[in-house]
C-alpha cells in the first residue's frame, strides 16, 4: 500500500474505492447517530413514526376536513401520509447532512477518512427512519384497501435512490457552505420549512396546470411525491414529464453539489 | 526502502485579518455592492487583500526506514502539529510530496471522536473504525484493548461518566493496538498519571522494536524525546533548523533557547542593585519540583521561581518579589515572599538568602512568559530592579487549557465549583 500526498489541484475527484475501503466506519458512525439517539430518546425506535404520524393528524384536520384541499379523490389521511413519509426522509436527512461537516469538526480536524462518509452516514440513519414510518403505510393500505401495482413495487426502490441523490447533492452543497459561512445553519430550517409549500406534500401536483406541471419538478420531491402516490394509490397516471424533469434536476443538482463539496472539502480541516 | 519520503514540503496559511468567521450575508453584500471587482478577483484568482499570508512548514524533507522513530521538538507555533496534520492527510500541502508505504495510524489528540453518551465498549468500536480498523479487527482486539486501558468494570458504562485518566487510558490503549505501519503521535504522554506515561513508553518501545512499527513522535517532553527518539527534527518558524542525533539536538535545541538573550537562568548584572550598600541580587532559575533549571512546562506541572540575594545591612524590611508577563507583555500576577506570612514586613536579618516561589499547576494558561525581579521595602524605597530576566513557555498537557481552548482569560485556574440540584 502506498499512499501519495501532493498538493490537491485537480478540480475533479471521486474516489469511490477509497469510500469503499472505508465501509465499515461508515456502518459505524451510523450505528453512533442510532445508539446516541435511542439513549437519549426514551421513546426509541417510536420517534421515527411519530414525527410523521403526528403531522398527519394534523395536516388532515386542518388542510383535509377545513381547508378541503383536494386529494386526487383519495382519503386524505392516506394521500398526506404517502406524502410526509418521502418528505421527512428528505427534510431530515437534508438538514442533517447539511450539519455533518460542522458538527463533525473534532474529527475532521484530527483523523482523515474520506469526509462524504458523513453525510452519507447520516442518511442511512434517516433512511432507517423511513422503513419504520413505511410500516404505518403499509397499515393504512390494507385499511383503505389500496394494493399497490406491480410496477409500482418496481419504482418504490427507484424513488428512494432519486430522493437519497437529490439529498445527497443539495446536502453536500449547503454542508459545504455551512463550514464556510456560519450563518447559513440558521437559514435553513427556515429555507426548509418553505419548501414543503412548493412540493405537492399537502396537495396533489394536479392543482397545477398539465401545461406547466412540468416546472414543480425543478424541485426533485415533486417528482418523487407525484409518483409515489401515482404507483402505490394509483391517484392518477404517472407524470411522465414531472418526473422527468426531477430526474435531470436530480442530476444537475448531484453534479453541482459534489463540485461544490470537493472543491472546500480539502481545506475542511484549515476554515472550520 | 524508506517507508516516509518526505520531499520539500511546505504549507501555506492565509489569514484574514478581521478573523472570525466568514458570513453568507456579508460576502453576497460585499458582491452585490462591486460585482465587477468581485469577479475580477476571481478571474485573475487574487486573494482578497485584508489576508497575510505565513508558512506554517517551508521546504521540509526526510526520510525514514521501516521501524525507526523520529522525534520532533520545536516552540509553539513552529510547525509539528501542521507537519502531522499533513502526514495523516488532515489537511493538504500546498507544495510539496509525501510518499508513505504502509498503513498510517494517528494519535492526533487523545479522545478524538469518543461520544459520552456511549459506553468503553461501543467507543472502543467507534474509535477503532475511526482510526482506519476493519470490523472483525476491531472486535478481535476489544478485549486486548480493554485489558490494557485497565478500565475493567467500568466497560459498559458511558464514556461520561469517566475519569479524564480512564478517558486518555481508553484512547491510548485502542491507537497502539491499532498496528499501523507508520504511527503517528503528538503530545500524548504529557496526560494521564506517571505510572500509565510509563506503560505508554514500555509500549512504545515494544512496538517499535519487537514489531518494526515506524513512529513519528512530537512532544515537548525532552526526555521521552530522548528515549524513545534515536533521531530528530527541531522545527523552528517551519524550517528545519536541526535534523540529526537527538543528543545534538537537543543540545542545539538547548543551547539556543540559552542564546536568546534571556534563559531560564538569569546571572545578575550590576545595574540590577539599586542601592548596592544595601541589597545585592545574586541570580534567578525557574525549574521544576526538582529543582534542575528548565524552560518548558506543562499545564499540569508546577513551576518554581528561585532567587539569590544578600542583605548587606539591617534594614526595616524587605521583600523579594517576582512579576510574571505574558507575551502581550500584560502583567499576569506577582507574587511576593511575604504571601506566605502577611503579617511580616519583611525585617531580614544580614545575610544571604533564597526565595523559592512555587506557581501552581493548572493556573496559568498556555504560551511564553517573562519574569521581572524587584525587592523593595514596605516602608518605601527598592533595592533590586531587574526587568525581563527569565522567560518560559507553558504548553497545554491537562487541567482546563485541556478543556476548552478558547476560554477567556490571561490565566487558566482550575477554581472550586459546586453545582446542586434545586
Amino acid at each position: 500500500m502506498e499512499i501519495i500526498i501532493r498538493p490537491k489541484t485537480k478540480w475533479w475527484r471521486l474516489d469511490l474505492r477509497e469510500l469503499w475501503m472505508y465501509r465499515d466506519l461508515s456502518y459505524f458512525l451510523s450505528w453512533k447517530d442510532l445508539k446516541v439517539r435511542y439513549k437519549q430518546t426514551s421513546i426509541g425506535a417510536l420517534w421515527a413514526v411519530f414525527q410523521p404520524l403526528f403531522s398527519m393528524i394534523v395536516f388532515t384536520v386542518f388542510f383535509g376536513r377545513l381547508a378541503k384541499i383536494p386529494s386526487d379523490n383519495i382519503p386524505y389521511p392516506i394521500f398526506v401520509y404517502c406524502g410526509l413519509l418521502f418528505w421527512l426522509l428528505f427534510s431530515n436527512s437534508l438538514s442533517s447532512s447539511a450539519e455533518s461537516f460542522v458538527g463533525n469538526e473534532r474529527l475532521i480536524t484530527k483523523v482523515y477518512f474520506p469526509r462524504l462518509l458523513l453525510p452519507l452516514s447520516t442518511i442511512t440513519t434517516n433512511f432507517l427512519d423511513f422503513l419504520i414510518a413505511s410500516g404505518i403505510l403499509v397499515i393504512m393500505m390494507f385499511y383503505y384497501r389500496y394494493a399497490p401495482s406491480l410496477l409500482g413495487i418496481l419504482m418504490v426502490p427507484f424513488l428512494l435512490l432519486l430522493t437519497v441523490a437529490a439529498t445527497l447533492g443539495i446536502g453536500l452543497f449547503i454542508g459545504s457552505l455551512n463550514v464556510k459561512y456560519r450563518d447559513v445553519r440558521f437559514a435553513l430550517p427556515f429555507f426548509i420549512q418553505l419548501l414543503i409549500f412548493i412540493t405537492p406534500v399537502i396537495y396533489p401536483a394536479s392543482i397545477v396546470s398539465p401545461k406547466h406541471q412540468w416546472i414543480l419538478g425543478l424541485n426533485p420531491m415533486a417528482g418523487v411525491i407525484d409518483t409515489a402516490r401515482a404507483v402505490l394509490l394509483s391517484s392518477t397516471p404517472i407524470h411522465w414529464g414531472l418526473l422527468g424533469v426531477s430526474v435531470l434536476c436530480t442530476m444537475i443538482y448531484c453534479f453541482l453539489g459534489y463540485f461544490y463539496f470537493q472543491k472546500v472539502e480539502k481545506y475542511f480541516a484549515d476554515i472550520i | 526502502m524508506n517507508i516516509i519520503e518526505v520531499e520539500n514540503l511546505s504549507k501555506q496559511y492565509f489569514i484574514g485579518s478581521g478573523g472570525g468567521y466568514l458570513t453568507l450575508r456579508d460576502t453576497l453584500v460585499n458582491i452585490a455592492r462591486a460585482p465587477f471587482s468581485w469577479l475580477g478577483s476571481k478571474v485573475a484568482g487574487q486573494k482578497a487583500q485584508d489576508t497575510n499570508e505565513f508558512w506554517a512548514l517551508k521546504d521540509i524533507s526526510f526520510s525514514m526506514k521501516p521501524g525507526e522513530v523520529l522525534g520532533i521538538i520545536g516552540r509553539n507555533g513552529a510547525g509539528k502539529s501542521t507537519l502531522l496534520k499533513i502526514l495523516s492527510r488532515i489537511t493538504p500541502p500546498t507544495t510539496g510530496q509525501v510518499k508513505l508505504r504502509g498503513r498510517v495510524g494517528s494519535l492526533l489528540e487523545v479522545g478524538t471522536g469518543f461520544h459520552p453518551e456511549l459506553t468503553g465498549r461501543e467507543n472502543i468500536l467507534l474509535n477503532g473504525a475511526i482510526l482506519g480498523m476493519r470490523r472483525t479487527e476491531i472486535l478481535k482486539k476489544s478485549g486486548l484493548i480493554a485489558e490494557f486501558a485497565d478500565i475493567g468494570q467500568f466497560l459498559d458504562t458511558p464514556v461520561k461518566r469517566y475519569s479524564s485518566g480512564m478517558y486518555v487510558r481508553l484512547a491510548f490503549a485502542v491507537a497502539v493496538h491499532l498496528e499501523p505501519d507508520i504511527l503517528l503521535i503528538d503530545e500524548v504522554l504529557a496526560v494521564g498519571d506517571a505510572e500509565f506515561q510509563k506503560k505508554c513508553l514500555q509500549k512504545m518501545e515494544e512496538v517499535t522494536q519487537k514489531d518494526g512499527r515506524t513512529i513519528i513522535f512530537v512532544s515537548h517532553n525532552i526526555s521521552a524525546i530522548e528515549r524513545l527518539c534515536p533521531k530528530s527534527i527541531l522545527l523552528d518558524k517551519g524550517r528545519a533548523q536541526k535534523y540529526g542525533p537527538t543528543s545534538e539536538v537537543v543540545e542545539y535545541y538547548s543551547n539556543q533557547h540559552a542564546a536568546s538573550g534571556m534563559g531560564f537562568v538569569y546571572t545578575p548584572s550590576p545595574k540590577d542593585n539599586l542601592e548596592p550598600d544595601s541589597a545585592e541580587f545574586l541570580g534567578a532559575s525557574v525549574g521544576g519540583q526538582s529543582g534542575q533549571p528548565a524552560g518548558v512546562f506543562g499545564t499540569m506541572d508546577e513551576i518554581y521561581v528561585t532567587m539569590e540575594y544578600e542583605i548587606k545591612k539591617q534594614l526595616s524590611g524587605f521583600l523579594m518579589e517576582y512579576q510574571l508577563f505574558n507575551e502581550d507583555n500584560q502583567a499576569v500576577f506577582a507574587s511576593t515572599d511575604h504571601d506566605s506570612d502577611p503579617s511580616t514586613s519583611g525585617n531580614k536579618p544580614v545575610g544571604r538568602y533564597v526565595g523559592r516561589g512555587k506557581i501552581p499547576k493548572k493556573f496559568l494558561r498556555p504560551g511564553r512568559y517573562y519574569l521581572s525581579a524587584a525587592g523593595w521595602n514596605p516602608d518605601g524605597g527598592s533595592y533590586i530592579l531587574a526587568r525581563n530576566i527569565l522567560n518560559f513557555e507553558v504548553f497545554a498537557n491537562g487541567g482546563p487549557a485541556n478543556l476548552e481552548k478558547g476560554r477567556l482569560g490571561v490565566i487558566f485556574p482550575e477554581l472550586e465549583w459546586n453545582t446542586v440540584k434545586k
